[in-house]
């Protein structure tokens, strides 16, 4: 009897974690030829939290945001959003999917062919009929959340680059999504702009109930964004937790070099290369 | 050894290209009744494809118009029979410089604008951030650039074999001195329905393979700066050969 009651409570509990639970990463294995990106990953996402995935240059977190997003296809393991297999869906199915994520590219990706406005009514006037008048509402209130209202006839070559990411993520929110992914957003960015951008993630995370995944290698910014962190390194999670608990779990070399910015240490500031010596005395490169 | 190997590789890899360009057209098919419901899109494309080649058409088919004039009644002088300069020249800008030369002008102009558009949208996560948006990039972007190219390519030939005629008769006429009834009234009864129809549908299949080897080349290019500029150069070149190839079998067909 107690065996049958703490059996319920432990699939209760596991049901509730399921449900807070968005994005899960199970075993996923993924190689570029004969490039291992991943072998055996496993992460989760909270729903309604600021989640940071952070690693060295090269490590697949772009990858990740593309498995996760139905771009490309796992080797073996499961990538599940809501508890469906992204892997496994139609095209129709994943785009069906895709009008629950928004994504904000590390250049903008805005269409260059259209000015502001057009570009965050863009997603509205393919997938909605709504009449003129709406759509010119709800696209001056998501530039106006991004403080962008005034550029809204503005070309996207004639817009910073902070200001090239702050339209992306009107768009990204124009459909009202459950999911905001974030691609690099600080990358290139003064401080005034990233400033903004730290910003804006929180308050569109907090007010609009959205789970944020940020990909990013801006150790600080993270820090006093994200709610929870992964490092991945060598196609695995070095390490995950809190801001504070990755700076306790730094017996990882990986991650000790990773969170102090540490010039040399696994990754090495040397490209592999023949020996020096003999190869200035041989003369040739 | 080796030689039989490259060979091998090459054709290889031209089936392997054929095949995907096949696969291409049949998504673009299948996505055309929805780009078809919305015409303004595709109006765009004519006005790109079309409307901006019309200068360097009309120019091209005004010169090519003269040259055949004036090569044409130095030939038929020969025979005296320069009264025929009008139907000559009307035959051969109809069946085979009328759809031939726009077919090469469209893939150096409006086809390298597709390819390297594209191919640029590509490069700058354009046609990933419309596939995230649950916008599918073949029926948005590609499928109105292929229907605009279609219809484009007769209509700039039509205007290309008009302007070509002015020329002649320019050169022919008023400059060299031919009879202009005669040479009017021989065009008129010599000129049959049935070549125009050979016109329209050569212009016709010279504007799906152009459109189709643009968009192709964009939808598939590298995405980098030097995989653009290869991508443009490949669509000139493959759609030069390509309409030359087309041209003689079709000619050798409706002969």
């Amino acid at each position: 009897m107690r065996e049958e009651k703490a059996s319920a409570a432990a699939s209760v509990a596991s049901a509730a974690r399921t449900a807070d639970v968005i994005v899960e990463i199970r075993d996923v294995h993924y190689s570029v030829g004969r490039r291992v990106i991943f072998s055996g990953l496993n992460l989760t996402i909270d729903r309604g939290r600021v989640t940071a995935i952070m690693g060295p240059s090269g490590t697949g977190k772009t990858t990740l945001l593309r498995l996760i997003t139905g771009q490309i296809r796992p080797d073996s393991g499961q990538v599940l959003f809501d508890g469906v297999d992204v892997a496994r869906l139609s095209r129709r199915e994943l785009y069906a999917l895709r009008l629950r994520m928004g994504m904000l590219f590390q250049t903008g990706a805005l269409l260059t062919d259209l000015d502001v406005f057009e570009n965050v009514a863009f997603p509205l006037r393919e997938h909605t009929r709504l009449p003129e008048s709406l759509i010119r509402n709800i696209v001056l209130t998501k530039l106006q959340a991004v403080g962008l209202r005034g550029a809204a006839r503005l070309y996207p070559a004639e817009l910073s680059g902070g200001m090239a990411r702050r339209v992306a993520l009107a768009r990204a929110i124009a459909t009202d999504p459950d999911v905001l992914i974030y691609d690099e957003p600080f990358t290139g960015l003064d401080p005034i702009s990233m400033g903004m951008i730290v910003r804006l993630v929180r308050q569109m995370n907090n007010a609009l109930g959205l789970t944020s995944i940020v990909v990013s290698h801006d150790v600080e910014e993270l820090a006093a964004l994200a709610d929870a962190s992964y490092i991945i390194a060598g196609g695995k999670v070095a390490a995950s937790g809190t801001f504070a608990d990755l700076k306790e779990q730094q017996n990882s070399e990986i991650v000790h070099q990773f969170i102090n910015g540490l010039p040399d240490g696994p990754v090495p500031f040397h490209y592999p290369a023949p020996d020096y010596r003999e190869q200035l005395l041989a003369g040739d490169a | 050894m080796k030689l039989l190997r490259e060979i091998g590789e090459t054709l290889r890899g031209f089936v392997a290209t054929t095949g995907a360009v096949a696969l291409f057209l049949v998504r673009i098919l299948g996505q055309t009744p929805q780009a078809l419901a919305r015409p303004g899109l595709i109006i765009d494309q004519v006005h790109n494809a079309g409307a901006l080649s019309l200068v360097i058409i009309m120019t091209c088919g005004l010169f090519v118009g003269g040259v055949l004039g004036l090569q044409g009644y130095d030939l038929l002088q020969r025979f005296g029979s320069e009264d025929a300069l009008g139907v000559a020249a009307a035959l051969a800008l109809i069946k085979e410089l009328g759809p031939v030369v726009t077919a090469l002008l469209f893939a150096g102009r409006a086809g390298t604008a597709l390819a390297s558009e594209i191919g640029l949208m590509r490069a700058t996560d354009q046609l990933t951030a419309m596939e995230m948006m649950a916008v599918d990039p073949v029926r948005r972007v590609v499928a109105p650039r292929f229907i605009g190219g279609l219809i484009a390519m007769p209509l700039l030939t039509m205007i290309f074999i008009g302007i070509g005629i002015y020329g002649v008769q320019v050169v022919g006429v008023q400059w060299l001195g031919v009879d202009p009834a005669s040479f009017w009234s021989q065009m008129r009864s010599s000129v049959d329905v049935s070549d125009v129809m050979e016109a329209v549908v050569k212009s016709c299949v010279f504007g799906l393979t152009c459109s189709l080897i643009a968009v192709y080349e964009g939808y598939t290019a590298t995405p980098t700066a030097e995989g653009v500029g290869r991508a443009t150069t490949r669509t000139v070149v493959t759609s030069a050969v390509l309409t030359l190839i087309l041209d003689f079998m079709l000619t050798a067909f409706m002969l």
